[in-house]
């Protein structure tokens, strides 16, 4: 690993200055720490976001959203939703590793937008609000693609706003060698309607699949998919694991499991 | 370089340290506390697994300077204060919870964070929770037996494997 400056601002406007002045900012640090010792990411200076107070911990606010700050592990969430949010607990309690757990957060693992990572699905899934230093964005907006999200050049994430559906479940299936999902999908049921988030399928990165959740929004059960052909393989990540043909697949299936599940 | 001090198995300790500076490195180059293994270095092996402020980390992916004044603990610090083996330890050498003892401390550390957090597991929790700690040796079997055994439930039943 390349030598860097480090700072650890402790408020999220001296944070947003180190950045602004060319900082490139660490979170939990479990997928930037090893992309550096591979030497694939050489920033000059490390803002780490970890001692700023503000930016973690969870609590609802008076519209009954999860608000979950930015630099809150994912251990953290897990055991802190596990009653008011089943399905986000259990999702945050399956990612990487008990270690990895304790030090990943959750505005880490959306600002990266692995395609294979669990987050994403769980924010589209929700249809939950990503909050930054500048602005507020909806789900719908802010996964843009592989790696890629709408935040602009020195903007972070503060927090996430959860909406809690009235039935949720997430539903991983695991690459067998690096437990990430190679599909991965999260269903949740609303007062208006059904949302079904895909991660680990695309190559564009997590997505919804609208046409199941027109099925599901009619009738929320397993048998409702029946009638709906699985998404496309076009544009599936295709790899040793697995064909996109056989991801598309899976797509349907872990959709009926989460929804059975649900 | 710059210093960073932390409280190590209890004891005030500082180093100077740069940037890059990952806290396995602190602890085994500048600390003399090689207990901590290396295995991977891409934080998946799990050998070098601490705990920082009471939770179980990968001390290969933790920057130093990101957790100065924590209280770590390596496996060093996991015997009882005469020096004998602590229950978890005592467990892994009666079951043979170990071969060559390159995951060892990694286990070690895992194991106590598991019964601090969940003192009675069950098999599929034990092994659910060992995810992230690799061992080439023993097949897993004799260290999840292990850890059951120090979690004081019986494992006269459990063949060995």
């Amino acid at each position: 690993m390349y030598n860097f400056d480090f700072t650890r601002p402790s408020s999220i406007k001296d944070a947003v200055a180190a950045i602004g002045a060319g900082g490139q900012a660490l979170s939990g640090g479990q997928t930037l720490i090893p992309t550096m010792k591979a030497r694939l990411a050489m920033p000059e200076t490390l803002v780490s976001l970890t001692g700023i107070q503000e930016m973690k911990g969870i609590c609802t606010n008076d519209a009954g959203q999860i608000c979950i700050g930015a630099a809150t592990t994912h251990a953290e969430v897990a055991r802190e939703v596990a009653k008011s949010y089943p399905a986000l607990s259990d999702l945050a309690g399956h990612i990487g590793d008990p270690a990895v757990r304790n030090r990943g957060t959750i505005g880490g693992s959306l600002a990266n937008n692995d395609p294979s990572a669990c987050y994403p699905s769980a924010v589209l899934g929700s249809g939950a609000i990503v909050k930054t230093n500048a602005r507020e964005i909806a789900a719908d907006d802010f996964f843009q693609g592989m790696f890629t999200t709408a935040l602009e050049e020195g903007e972070i994430i503060t927090e996430v706003k959860f909406p809690v559906p009235q039935k949720a479940n997430y539903q991983k299936f695991v690459q067998p060698a690096s437990r990430f999902a190679l599909v991965g999908v999260f269903v949740a049921k609303f007062a208006d309607g059904v949302r079904v988030a895909v991660t680990g399928a695309s190559g564009e990165g997590v997505f919804r699949w609208t046409e199941a959740e027109a099925a599901l929004s009619k009738d929320f059960s397993a048998a409702a998919l029946d009638g709906v052909a699985a998404p496309s393989a076009d544009g599936m990540i295709s790899d040793l694991h697995g064909t996109g043909a056989y991801r598309a697949h899976l797509v349907k299936v872990m959709t009926a499991r989460a929804v059975a599940a649900a | 370089m710059t210093q960073v001090k932390l409280s190590v198995n209890g004891k005030e300790m500082s180093a100077e340290v740069e940037g890059r500076t990952l806290l396995v490195e602190v602890l085994r180059d500048k600390l003399g506390l090689t207990g901590t293994h290396v295995g991977c270095d891409t934080s998946q092996c799990g050998a070098c697994t601490v705990h920082v402020n009471g939770r179980s980390m990968k001390s290969c992916s933790v920057l130093a300077l990101d957790v100065a004044g924590a209280e770590v603990t390596t496996i060093e610090g996991m015997a009882n204060p005469d020096g004998s083996l602590s229950v978890i330890q005592a467990a892994f050498k009666e079951h043979h919870g170990l071969q060559c003892g390159f995951c060892t401390p990694g286990m070690v550390m895992t194991a106590a964070a598991l019964l601090k957090e969940n003192p009675k597991p069950s098999e599929a929790e034990v092994r659910a929770y060992l995810e992230g700690n690799i061992c080439r040796c023993t097949g897993y079997h004799n260290i999840v037996k292990a850890i059951l055994a120090a979690s004081g439930q019986d494992v006269a039943a459990i063949a060995a494997e």
